[in-house]
């Protein structure tokens, strides 16, 4: 289990504007490359260099392919990523103001305190 | 020896600058009581006439990453871009380009360290709407120097709330000790209780309106000893899980002095999020 690479999947592609379009038209496709290509980048080190040993395990990988928020929150990916994405994805679908957001906030309504541990 | 200005402390809401611009059938109706208060709270700091800003926020996961977090981290060079592609994105925030200031970022640093403050620093720093969100309501013109200061109120494992504190304490002091002849505002902003990416986000108050009103009245007072006999690390899930942007109110509260009472106080109850602002102004006796 790794919520470490579940931020980082939600992370790069929030900053890249082509890989939100790509993520939202073809999610499972998107994962499935990004795990094969990029999940072993290191960011913060030149492009030369990377890492070994990093993998979604079957339930992340079906959460971020199915676009399923509720499994990601479960699965302690953190809020604000997750969040900040998804708003990025799907407000566009929404008439009223604040219509995806609450949407969201509904979807995630069966959840309580203590809410999934976030800390990586 | 350098003096410190003004204190300020506020939240700070990414959404002011689209609702505060917009018109017409967009204009949210509470843009015009929203706009007077920050036209309000702005003049606060016109007033203290400052040469400069150290400005404390939080990086939202735009250039500090888990693969290398630090937990305090000051800003060291000659201009900082600010404002980022996803937050252009979402709230309309625009590009922008600050100036530094690099003698009291070196300062700071050094004597940070040599205070026990293990500080981290950057010389290449994208600063963001932590950083820029005050600006635009206290500072539009962004035409001050700043020296960014980063905490990780964000990503556990985080400091503990009495460490923003001690923080706090350490910057009030070192800027009046620093050898300079310049007027130093020192703002920082954090949240109140708030919620992002859960099942209680943006309902039509912050989602917890009891934790914002003893928030507020600590913050004002700057109760200390009140603040941190019920904050942890842990009781900050409770009133949102995003909450923890409180303890830059706690650090700002250190930079205040303890049970040194603002000399200016607003909040704006909103949906989503209380909005608070306060000023502190250390040359006149409160």
């Amino acid at each position: 289990m790794s919520k470490y690479l579940l931020n980082k999947f939600l992370y790069t592609v929030d900053r890249d504007p082509e890989l939100v379009e790509r993520y939202r038209a073809d999610p499972r496709g998107t994962v499935a490359w990004w795990e094969a290509e990029r999940a072993n980048a290191i960011l913060n080190c030149h492009a030369g260099e990377h890492s070994t040993w990093l993998g979604f395990d079957d339930s992340e990988r079906e959460a971020l392919a199915s676009h399923d928020y509720p499994a990601l929150f479960a699965l302690g990916a953190h809020p604000f990523l997750t969040l900040t994405l998804f708003i990025g994805l799907f407000e566009r679908d929404y008439e009223e103001p604040l219509g995806f957001q609450l949407e969201y906030a509904r979807k995630l309504s069966g959840f309580s305190l203590p809410y999934p541990d976030i800390t990586t | 020896m350098a003096s410190v200005a003004a204190v300020i402390a506020s939240t700070h809401h990414p959404f002011y600058l689209r609702a505060s611009t917009a018109t017409g059938a967009d204009r949210p109706p509470f843009a015009d009581e929203w706009v007077a208060k920050i036209s309000a709270f702005r003049e606060t700091l016109t007033r203290a006439r400052p040469d400069l800003l150290v400005m404390v926020g939080s990086d939202h996961f735009h250039q500090l990453w888990l693969d290398n977090m630090p937990q305090f981290l000051v800003g060291k060079a000659p201009s900082y871009d600010a404002n980022y592609y996803n937050e252009e994105r979402e709230f309309g925030l625009p590009r922008m380009l600050l100036r530094g200031h690099e003698e009291l970022s070196a300062y700071l640093l050094r004597e940070g360290i040599d205070a026990g403050f293990d500080l981290a620093f950057s010389n290449e720093l994208r600063v963001d709407h932590s950083i820029t969100c005050p600006l635009i309501t206290l500072r539009p013109e962004a035409d001050l120097p700043i020296v960014p200061i980063y905490t990780n109120i964000f990503a556990p494992p985080m400091p503990q709330p009495r460490r923003f504190v001690e923080l706090g304490k350490a910057i009030r002091k070192l800027v009046e000790a620093w050898p300079s002849d310049l007027r130093v505002a020192i703002i920082g902003t954090g949240h109140l209780s708030l919620e992002l990416g859960g099942p209680r986000q943006f309902g039509p108050h912050g989602p917890d309106p009891e934790f914002d009103r003893k928030a507020v009245e600590w913050i004002a007072s700057s109760d200390v000893s009140s603040a941190l006999a019920e904050v942890t690390l842990d009781s900050l899930w409770e009133p949102g899980n995003a909450t923890h942007g409180f303890m830059d109110f706690l650090l700002m509260m250190g930079v205040a002095g303890e049970n040194v009472k603002a000399g200016y106080t607003d909040s704006l109850d909103l949906f989503h999020t209380m909005e608070a602002y306060f000023t502190w102004y250390p040359e006149e006796p409160s």
